[in-house]
């Protein structure tokens, strides 16, 4: 209590606790992820193809029941340096935070680029998974540690437009 | 005045626990559904509307991941209210007088099994003075439960009423839980959760999600839809201070009911977003009407899906006018604590 004394106001923090359900379909990404596998589900409609799922199309509107197995290669959609420290994050910086088009896929997520100087990374550049020791798979997408380059030519960014079939 | 009305309603049936379905999966097959019945596509919609709570799901945003479930090209024009989808349903009917829509979709969802949602209800009140001393959602319900006992407002054979009529009235609808009719000996037996209130006495842990369609006249010619006319609605608001309000009286009821000129007497029947048993008690005598009169669905005592109970109050009064011989209906929408805010929805069909 002596540090309230000396303050005329108190922190009061408010934590809540919740049971996290990934639903059906983000679910069936985890579990293959623990595996060693990135699956994606296509749309019956447009065939557009969502990693990690989450078992509609937004386009259409539909399910997304079809699964397809994709490769841990891709490319860089877009990309940001991060020159802000963020508190808890083990990685110094700066670094580069990206969106990884898997190939195959009609979606990008988030994920590190590491194992290339800074100045070299661009949009279109060709970059593979660096996987954690199998001994250390979860059903986390950290089980990818980084994509680093795999030293393919680059892809034309307009390549990655989707044309819906 | 233009004239709106309700053309499809579709409601998920009613689960304690859905499991690993995400919001995704609890929106797509009641969006699915009212298009279906209505004989519409999503092009059709000028206007899509959601309701939930992201506290509910326990993530920022989710209601964006729920949009997941809509067809959204070509690219929609769509609204969200962080509120019952009652409201929801409100904006998208004055969408549709101002000119700027036609026909909209209303969908309401929420999972309350995640987290624990007496606490999340909590957050709701008052950073300053309220929310600190954390009064759950049950322990406010309780708080105005006594104050009307102590009036002499409240008897507990009328919340026992109140429960024993959820159960029976339910019965007909295979969306809601399960629901026990106790016999007096137990209901008076049975454990307190906030005095005066056992668990008889609260609407269940639910997950689920609804979807309504709205559409002008001009849309209902024009789709040929036979719609349930929305002939008056409107909301209003009591004090977020408990100080200011008399909590035995629902004060905004009372005045709405004036100001939209409602002749209660001659409305069918009332479906109420009442989540415990005196507020149930509360409304019958607000509406001057006995309590097994009021929710002829069963009511949120027998399936109160958060966020979506109060559109589901609406979506029951159109489809018991539509499927029974009966002429208008009055729906109830709630929001805040202890029946701070309401929406009240005349409904008028053909006949």
């Amino acid at each position: 209590m002596d540090s309230f004394k000396e303050k005329d106001y108190f922190e009061s923090l408010i934590s809540l606790d919740y049971t996290y359900t990934a639903g059906a379909a983000t679910s069936r990404f985890l579990e293959a992820i623990a595996e060693g596998k990135l699956i994606g589900q296509q749309c019956p409609k447009c065939g557009a193809v969502y990693v990690p799922p989450r078992g509609s199309c937004p386009r259409d509107g539909v399910p997304t029941s079809e699964e397809v197995l994709l490769r841990d290669k891709g490319c860089i959609e877009s990309f940001t340096v991060v020159h802000i420290p963020i508190p808890g994050n083990p990685i110094e910086p700066p670094f580069v935070s990206a969106m990884i088009r898997l190939d195959g896929s009609h979606i990008s997520f988030l994920h590190l680029i590491q194992e290339v100087p800074l100045e070299n990374i661009r949009i279109g550049m060709r970059v593979q998974a660096v996987w954690k020791p199998e001994d250390e798979w979860t059903t986390s997408l950290e089980n990818i540690k980084w994509f680093k380059p795999s030293g393919e030519p680059d892809v034309n960014p307009e390549s990655l437009r989707f044309n819906p079939k | 005045m233009k004239r709106i009305g309700l053309v499809g309603y579709a409601q998920n049936r009613i689960k304690s626990d859905a499991g690993s379905a995400n919001e995704v999966e609890l929106i797509m097959p009641v969006v699915h559904q009212v298009l279906s019945d209505t004989n519409l596509k999503q092009e059709d919609i000028d206007f899509t509307c959601s309701g939930s709570c992201d506290y509910l799901q326990g993530a920022a945003f989710a209601f964006v991941e729920g949009l997941n479930a809509i067809q959204t090209y070509p690219p929609i024009k769509e609204s969200h209210v962080e509120m019952d989808a009652a409201w929801a349903l409100y904006e998208s009917y004055l969408r549709i007088l101002s000119g700027e829509a036609e026909i909209a979709l209303i969908y309401g969802f929420g999972k309350s099994s995640p987290g624990n949602l007496d606490q999340i209800m909590t957050l709701q009140l008052d950073p300053y003075y309220v929310a600190p001393l954390w009064p759950d959602r049950v322990n406010l319900a309780a708080l105005q439960a006594n104050s009307m006992l102590q009036a002499g407002k409240l008897l507990r054979e009328e919340m026992f009423e109140a429960v024993c009529a959820a159960a029976q009235n339910a019965k007909t609808n295979p969306n809601t839980l399960n629901m026990i009719v106790p016999t007096l000996e137990e209901y008076l037996a049975s454990e307190m959760i906030s005095s005066p209130l056992t668990k008889f006495d609260c609407a269940p842990i639910s997950d689920g999600a609804s979807a309504i369609i709205i559409a002008s006249e001009a849309a209902c010619k024009k789709f040929d839809l036979e719609p349930v006319w929305i002939e008056k609605i409107g909301h209003q608001v009591d004090s977020g201070n408990f100080g200011f309000r008399d909590l035995t009286l629902v004060k905004p009821v009372s005045e709405l009911i004036k100001k939209l000129s409602l002749d209660i007497q001659k409305i069918d029947f009332i479906e109420t977003h009442t989540q415990f048993s005196h507020e149930v008690v509360l409304m019958a005598k607000i509406l001057n009407r006995p309590i097994p009169q009021i929710n002829l669905s069963g009511g949120p005592l027998a399936g109160n899906v958060m966020m979506a109970a109060g559109l589901d109050a609406i979506g029951h009064a159109y489809k018991i006018l539509r499927d029974k011989n009966s002429v208008s209906a009055l729906a109830h929408a709630s929001s805040g604590p202890c029946l701070q805010h309401n929406l009240l929805a005349c409904l008028r069909s053909h006949r």
